[in-house]
């Protein structure tokens, strides 16, 4: 099925909760309403091939009203097609649902997600952080964070310019 | 073996006669001590492959008395840590140094176990000495085996002139008390 076939279906069941539309490099990027993830994740493995979820990522835009995004990238093996879906939700209230009862593969990658963006997937299992040690207090990967390490000493600042 | 280029530890400051030879408990343990550590190798990454580079035929760590690796702690005297330590790591370095008995020391090989070096970053160790009192860094990114060498004479120096004291002093007690180290009483 072409892309542009896959949208009219898309846009014929989920019109409202479409957001935006992009096509890069034959890949279909649509921005969805966040309500939405669950719904769409599953009409697209259950009824479209879509059934390997190659990745979900985390994104930090902190010029947007809807700061935080959650990428996900699905795959079709039937078609060899991908899509990417992208959902952003506000930094006070991070919530999501979670696609674990869809893809089991997406325990692990929404565990990261948490970790390292702090979104909070309704619905996951067991949602603690994965990578990072247990007793970070912060989502490093949010723009807010420097990127340095706070305990570090032997750096002398007036020499790096700041 | 009269044309033997092997060079003899020197014998510590003493009094000789014939037949007999005195000199202090301390310095006498100190030469033993010096020329006998076991180096348990903690190697994470590219000053690791340094290290090995030190342990082969052609820079040879062996003609130090370092001959004999401990990858068990239990038997070691030297931690060597060589590499970048993620914080996620700490609490092993930390494990691993209770584990040594004591008398026990630390050498921090290369930037990253000195310092944190390149990474200063939110997932990394800035330096195991957050964790592990430490007696030697050696600079590098990595070190040559040399320089590692150089670092390794440098703990020989240490561990030969140590009183014997030292290890029973309030003041060592309480050194590894702030790092939240357990001690044996």
């Amino acid at each position: 099925m072409e892309n542009t076939e896959l949208l009219q279906a898309l846009k014929s069941k989920f019109e409202q909760n479409i957001l935006s539309v992009d096509e890069n490099a034959d890949v279909l990027t649509i921005v969805i309403a966040s309500e939405s993830i669950k719904e769409i994740t599953a009409y697209l493995k259950d009824e479209q091939n879509y059934i390997f979820l190659t990745d979900i990522c985390g994104v930090h835009f902190p010029e947007q009203e809807k700061e935080l995004g959650v990428v996900y990238h699905l795959h079709n093996l039937v078609e060899n097609k991908r899509i990417r879906l992208k959902a952003f939700v506000t930094k006070a209230n991070p919530k999501i649902d979670s696609v674990v009862s869809l893809f089991s593969a997406a325990n692990w990658m929404e565990r990261e997600t948490f970790d390292f963006y702090g979104i909070d997937f309704v619905g996951h299992p067991n949602l603690i952080r994965i990578l990072n040690v247990e007793y970070m207090d912060y989502f490093p990967m949010r723009k807010e964070y420097p990127l340095e390490d706070a305990t570090r000493t032997d750096k002398d600042d007036s020499f790096f310019g700041r | 073996m009269s044309n033997s280029t092997v060079q003899v530890a020197e014998a510590p400051p003493g009094v000789e006669g014939a037949g007999f030879f005195a000199t202090s408990l301390d310095s006498l343990v100190g030469l033993a001590r010096a020329n006998s550590l076991w180096p348990l190798p903690f190697a994470t990454s590219c000053c690791g492959i340094e290290f090995m580079a030190t342990m082969g035929a052609h820079y040879d760590l062996g003609r130090f008395g370092a001959e004999r690796l401990s990858f068990s702690p239990r038997q070691a005297d030297l931690l060597m840590v060589m590499g970048t330590i993620a914080k996620k790591m700490a609490p092993v370095v930390q494990q691993v140094y209770e584990q040594m008995a004591e008398p026990r020391w630390v050498i921090a090989v290369g930037a990253c176990a000195s310092s944190g070096g390149v990474f200063d970053t939110y997932s990394v160790l800035q330096g195991i000495d957050k964790v592990v009192p430490v007696d030697v860094y050696v600079p590098g990114c990595p070190p040559r085996p040399e320089q590692i060498i150089d670092g390794f004479m440098k703990i020989q120096e240490l561990v030969g002139n140590e009183p014997l004291r030292r290890r029973y002093s309030q003041e060592y007690k309480d050194m590894l008390e702030s790092y939240g180290i357990k001690i044996d009483k």
